[in-house]
């Protein structure tokens, strides 16, 4: 279970240049904003394409420059956490928890429903729609949502970064219960040093563009 | 309103209220289509498209109607063709229908095209990412989120197509009881001696019902908005 990732890409004001292992675990990326963070998650979902580079999770190639794959977001089974919740306003908390299955055509799967409803805790919410949740709440949902989608990788975006400081202390603890029990590589952008120190299994800086591990 | 309406009058509304509504149903998916295709990519000959969808609201509507005539005519290249399969649009209230399509047909894509623009496109792409092809994005995100300007849309078309008169009158003439919509009527009733009376009962009528399809697709609109944001 690993990702692994070495790619280059050129944008008019600044050139990323990224290579790094993501194992099991929680690889966290800290950085300046304006350091690249938010666009190197984004390659990695498939948002952006980078001129050149490799990047493979579990044996799978999600993109080579060498043989020309480029696999559509769609295709990547990778759940992505952004760091404002993004639930869909039209659909209720359950909706937006099933939909990666129906949009990947997967039968309904009420026991891993079920483990992470009650793992994240919203089970007295789940009739409820977006608009009517706090903020800690949406992205404990978006949480739910991205695990239920079946990922390969979680990516996550400053997920906490929208949030107040006392929100951030309890969801903090649900980010310690992925990287312990999904056994699954999630890379964890922020520059904030207290989240990284507390999560990080493995941390990595990136800076003017490039990584450097710390 | 038996009393109040003489038959030919009643006839009239009625015409008008079945072109409008067929005109409405029958370029939705095209307006949808359109207005989505506008509002979310770049490509080659874009501002030619959007310039073909506005240039019935930029056009004498006399115009309109002789290109329509010229081309759904039983002699035109497409009249023909339709013709031969047993279709005739000229002077028919099919053709009414035309006309009032693609004369309402700019408000309506303009209500759509503004509606998917002020979709999120981030929500798209958190679709994506979650595992949904384009065409899933498109009817489970895009379309459920525009639904407000989908309504507004076909709402507005359908008071245009209702009031629609130049094009139509060219293309498919004044037939009573088959082309002779309010307005053709309202134009007719003024050309006869005593036809004043009729044409003013017309003129109440119509300005009831284009007030009514204005204010209704402001309620729609809301209604549609607060159910699907769920506020």
């Amino acid at each position: 279970m690993s990702l692994s990732v070495e790619f280059g890409l050129s944008l008019p004001n600044f050139h990323l240049e990224v290579q790094f292992d993501a194992p099991a675990g929680i690889t966290a990326i800290s950085g300046p904003s304006g350091a690249g963070k938010t666009t190197l998650i984004n390659v990695l979902a498939g948002l952006v394409t980078p001129d050149y580079g490799h990047i493979e999770t579990q044996g799978r190639v999600l993109f080579s420059s060498h043989t020309g794959v480029n696999l559509k977001p769609e295709q990547r089974h990778v759940g992505y956490i952004f760091q404002d919740a993004r639930l869909f306003p039209h659909l209720t908390v359950m909706q937006n928890l099933k939909c990666g299955r129906w949009f990947r055509h997967l039968p309904s799967d009420p026991k891993a429903l079920e483990k992470i409803i009650t793992l994240l805790g919203i089970e007295h919410f789940t009739h409820r729609r977006p608009t009517q949740l706090s903020g800690g709440e949406k992205q404990r949902v978006a949480i739910g949502r991205a695990l239920l989608s079946n990922p390969d990788v979680i990516l996550a975006d400053e997920p906490l970064s929208s949030l107040d400081p006392e929100r951030k202390t309890d969801i903090l603890p649900y980010f310690e219960m992925l990287r312990d029990q999904m056994h699954l590589p999630i890379v964890y952008v922020s520059h904030d040093a207290d989240e990284m120190t507390r999560l990080a299994t493995t941390h990595l800086q990136l800076k003017q563009g490039r990584i450097q591990s710390s | 309103m038996t009393d109040w309406l003489s038959p030919s009058e009643i006839e009239a509304v009625l015409l008008s209220l079945k072109v409008a509504f067929w005109a409405t149903i029958l370029s939705l998916p095209f307006g949808i289509g359109v207005g989505f295709v506008l509002a979310r990519f770049e490509f080659p000959g874009k501002q030619v498209l959007n310039g073909l969808v506005h240039l019935p609201l930029i056009l004498p509507p006399v115009v309109t109607g002789f290109i329509l005539l010229k081309l759904f005519g039983t002699q035109g290249p497409i009249g023909s063709v339709l013709k031969d399969l047993g279709i005739v649009i000229a002077f028919s209230w099919t053709g009414a229908a035309l006309a009032a399509a693609i004369m309402a047909f700019p408000l309506m894509v303009r209500a759509i095209r503004l509606s998917f623009e002020a979709v999120d496109r981030r929500l798209e792409d958190t679709a994506r990412s979650l595992g949904a092809s384009p065409w899933a994005v498109f009817a489970m995100i895009s379309l459920p989120l525009a639904l407000p300007g989908v309504v507004t849309g076909s709402i507005l078309a359908f008071a245009k197509a209702i009031g629609e008169f130049g094009a139509t009158i060219t293309f498919v003439s004044n037939i009573p009881g088959e082309t002779r919509t309010l307005p053709s009527a309202v134009y007719s009733f003024m050309q006869v001696p005593g036809g004043e009376e009729s044409a003013y009962r017309l003129v109440v009528l119509a300005i009831v019902i284009s007030m009514t399809a204005l204010l209704l697709s402001e309620w729609l609109a809301k209604r549609v908005k607060t159910v699907v944001e769920g506020r």
